[in-house]
């Protein structure tokens, strides 16, 4: 189902196209995924395990694999990325899907390029680091995999915290359009180029970047890794259901595309994404049964919980989701109170009737790509996970490689913003550039935003980063 | 742990200060914040044309309100991301509750709306008075049928 009125949005939709889906012919929008196209018109199955089992839609930014389909003969293609065309012949797979033998692919051009600065992520910590370099006359290449730029800025309708010289108190996809206008134009920003590796050849640093049809190979003399987060899982019986989404997908869907995920749902997690979600599903016209918390106390700001408490909508903490119910998608769930362990107490089972689950249980920072070039890791609880080392100036193990936003611990986009203009700053410092005093500002702002007692976990992650990072240990 | 990070719902107790005096609301309207964590924000602080409301340094503190100083503007209002700004009024007579809301349909003066407490119980019925836009947000005023709902109510609907 498509959304024709909200509060906030308006969803300007591209030309009518058709494309077809085992066989039959589905309506879509141009700019839409396949996904979405697919949810529009009540496909939720998209496809099935070897044994069968259905799978959907999960994380809707290609980086789960749960919604892997057949597209113009071309297996395991993510559909939640991909674009629809007219006549595109989309089916369903079983199991891994089989290339067909007779099968010949179009030769790809391999392109080389030079850039003085890569910006891999086009979020607020990428755009707000290409911001800095351009007003200093470097024009980087920035590379984002998601056909719409600003990352998770797009789907948030809300207005944003934070202080006023970060743009708090405007909504998230008004920020992401306000950053684009001001690099788009100016420095070269690719969609659909997605970073797969990042090496040294020569003592030189090369990207490879899979960019829609071509492959590019890029010599880079510095790069700025921002790539973001990606959400985690949580395990239950029924988690594999179509119907099951992690927050982000269920945001893209309704506040990128403006299709709905269901009618009742089911929200896990009581952290900022968890009430903020649930009240954009209420914006979207969709009912929230209740929002479940496994720990005594809510874990995001009480104003966001406050927004939809006084909506009537139950914040049940000490509780969690049992299992998901249903066969070939979800037709509602068990929910139960957890003692001290977070282990659901018997008898206290109960049985709600939601057609949706979103799982808003934390995000992980999306480091692979600095893993795999070889930058020093750590494990840091109070980051989010493994992230990279690096220096209060966003400086990782790796010379003239730096890191900002979610993938260096997850914060907020304000922080990720500051953090981007750190490694800016410090990238345009090692080319020689006298910059201490605007290094020295950015860093107190971040150290402010990072106060009080939400601060308190991001703020320690961040001090054992920099102290690893001064004793050369970590792993 | 105080009991609103628990339930969601903030009690008497943390709004003590922050609610303006009955005097003071008879004279003109005046906002009430009800944002009592040290978060991140201060757009509040930004928007007031009169410099009201005081976040200061850091920004991590709390926002403080001036009753005398505060105009009854609603400014604040509709940029406040935490929806957590309201104004009441009891001059001339009136028993009046300024909230954001943003949902659909938009309330237009004339309607009748269902009021809800901070705990989403339905505490009786009123009239819109007027609806403002800020951008996107709508700024609605509603009428109440008595004076001891001021202090409780903080959303409406559409009644059913
Ligand atoms: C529901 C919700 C509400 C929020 N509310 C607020 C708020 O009120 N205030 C606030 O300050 N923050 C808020 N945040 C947090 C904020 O959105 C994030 O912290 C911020 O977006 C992080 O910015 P980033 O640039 O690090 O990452 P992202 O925004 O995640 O951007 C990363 C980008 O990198 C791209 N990318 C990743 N890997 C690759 C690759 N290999 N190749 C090419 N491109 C790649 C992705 O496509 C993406 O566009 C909220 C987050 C959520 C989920
Ligand atoms: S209502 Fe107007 S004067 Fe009063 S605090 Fe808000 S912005 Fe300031
Ligand atoms: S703008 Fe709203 S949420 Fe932010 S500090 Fe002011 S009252 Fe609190
Ligand atoms: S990769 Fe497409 S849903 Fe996760």
């Amino acid at each position: 189902m498509r959304i024709e009125q909200h509060p906030i949005l308006e969803f300007r939709r591209g030309r009518r196209i058709t494309f077809t889906f085992d066989g039959r012919p589905i309506e879509a929008y141009e700019g839409e995924t396949i996904a979405a196209a697919l949810h529009a018109a009540g496909v939720r199955v998209l496809s099935r395990t070897r044994s069968g089992a259905p799978r959907g839609l999960f994380c809707a930014i290609g980086k789960c694999s749960s919604c892997l389909m057949t597209v113009d003969g071309i297996p395991n293609v993510k559909t939640c990325v991909t674009p629809v065309r007219e006549g595109m012949v989309v089916q369903s797979q079983r199991g891994p899907g089989r290339l067909n033998p007779d099968f010949r692919p179009r030769e790809r051009e391999v392109r080389e390029l030079r850039a003085e600065a890569v910006v891999v992520g086009a979020g607020p910590a990428g755009l707000a680091a290409t911001r800095v370099l351009l007003r200093h006359g470097i024009k980087p290449i920035v590379f984002d995999e998601n056909p719409h730029l600003g990352g998770q800025l797009i789907k948030q309708t809300h207005k944003f915290f934070g202080s006023r010289a970060e743009r708090a108190g405007v909504r998230g996809f008004s920020i992401a359009e306000e950053l684009l206008s001001e690099v788009e134009g100016e420095a070269e920003v690719l969609r659909q180029a997605r970073v797969l590796g990042l090496y040294f050849e020569d003592g030189k640093r090369v990207l490879a970047v899979a960019h829609t049809d071509r492959l590019l190979l890029v010599e880079a003399e510095e790069i700025i890794v921002a790539t973001g987060a990606e959400e985690r899982f949580l395990l239950f019986p029924g988690n594999h259901l179509p119907g099951v989404y992690g927050a982000g997908a269920v945001q893209t869907l309704m506040n990128v595309y403006g299709v709905v995920p269901g009618k009742r749902a089911l929200m896990v997690g009581a952290g900022n994404v968890g009430l903020i979600v649930s009240y954009q599903l209420l914006q979207a016209g969709v009912e929230v049964e209740a929002v479940v918390e496994a720990m005594p106390e809510i874990g995001g700001y009480h104003v966001h919980a406050a927004k939809i408490r006084r909506l009537g909508i139950p914040i049940l903490t000490r509780h969690t989701v049992v299992r998901a119910l249903g066969g070939e998608r979800v037709e509602g769930a068990v929910i139960a109170q957890v003692d001290e362990k977070l282990s659901p107490i018997p008898g206290t089972e109960r049985e709600v009737s939601v057609d949706l689950v979103c799982l808003a249980t934390g995000l992980n920072p999306s480091t692979r790509l600095l893993e795999q070039a070889g930058a020093r890791m750590a494990y840091v609880p109070e980051l989010g996970g493994r992230v990279p080392l690096h220096t209060p100036h966003m400086e990782t193990t790796l010379p003239g490689i730096y890191v900002a936003g979610d993938c260096a611990g997850i914060g907020e986009a304000s922080t990720a913003m500051l953090e981007g203009e750190l490694a800016a700053l410090s990238l345009l410092s090692r080319r020689g550039l006298e910059l201490g005093g605007e290094m020295e500002a950015t860093r107190k702002s971040l150290e402010k935003l990072r106060l009080g007692p939400f601060g308190a976990r991001p703020r320690a992650g961040k001090e054992k980063v920099f102290a690893l990072m001064k004793g050369g240990s970590g792993g | 742990m105080a009991e609103y990070r628990s339930t969601g719902i903030l009690m008497g107790s943390e709004l003590a200060g922050k609610v303006p005096p009955r005097e003071r609301l008879l004279k003109r309207a005046c906002a009430v914040i009800e944002c009592v964590e040290e978060i991140p924000c201060n757009p509040c602080e930004e928007a007031c044309p009169v410099g009201a409301i005081s976040v200061g340094d850091p920004i991590t503190n709390p926002p403080n309100l001036d009753f005398d100083k505060c105009t009854g503007c609603g400014a604040c209002v509709g940029v406040c991301p935490g929806l957590a700004i309201f104004l009441l009024d009891l001059s001339g007579g009136s028993v009046r509750v300024t909230l954001p809301h943003e949902l659909l349909p938009v309330p237009q003066a004339g309607d009748e709306v269902e009021l809800l407490s901070r705990a989403g119980e339905v505490l009786g019925r009123g009239t819109v008075v007027r609806t403002r836009r800020a951008g996107t947000t709508s700024i609605v005023t509603v009428e109440l049928p008595a004076e001891e709902l001021l202090w409780d109510v903080r959303a409406i609907r559409r009644s059913s």
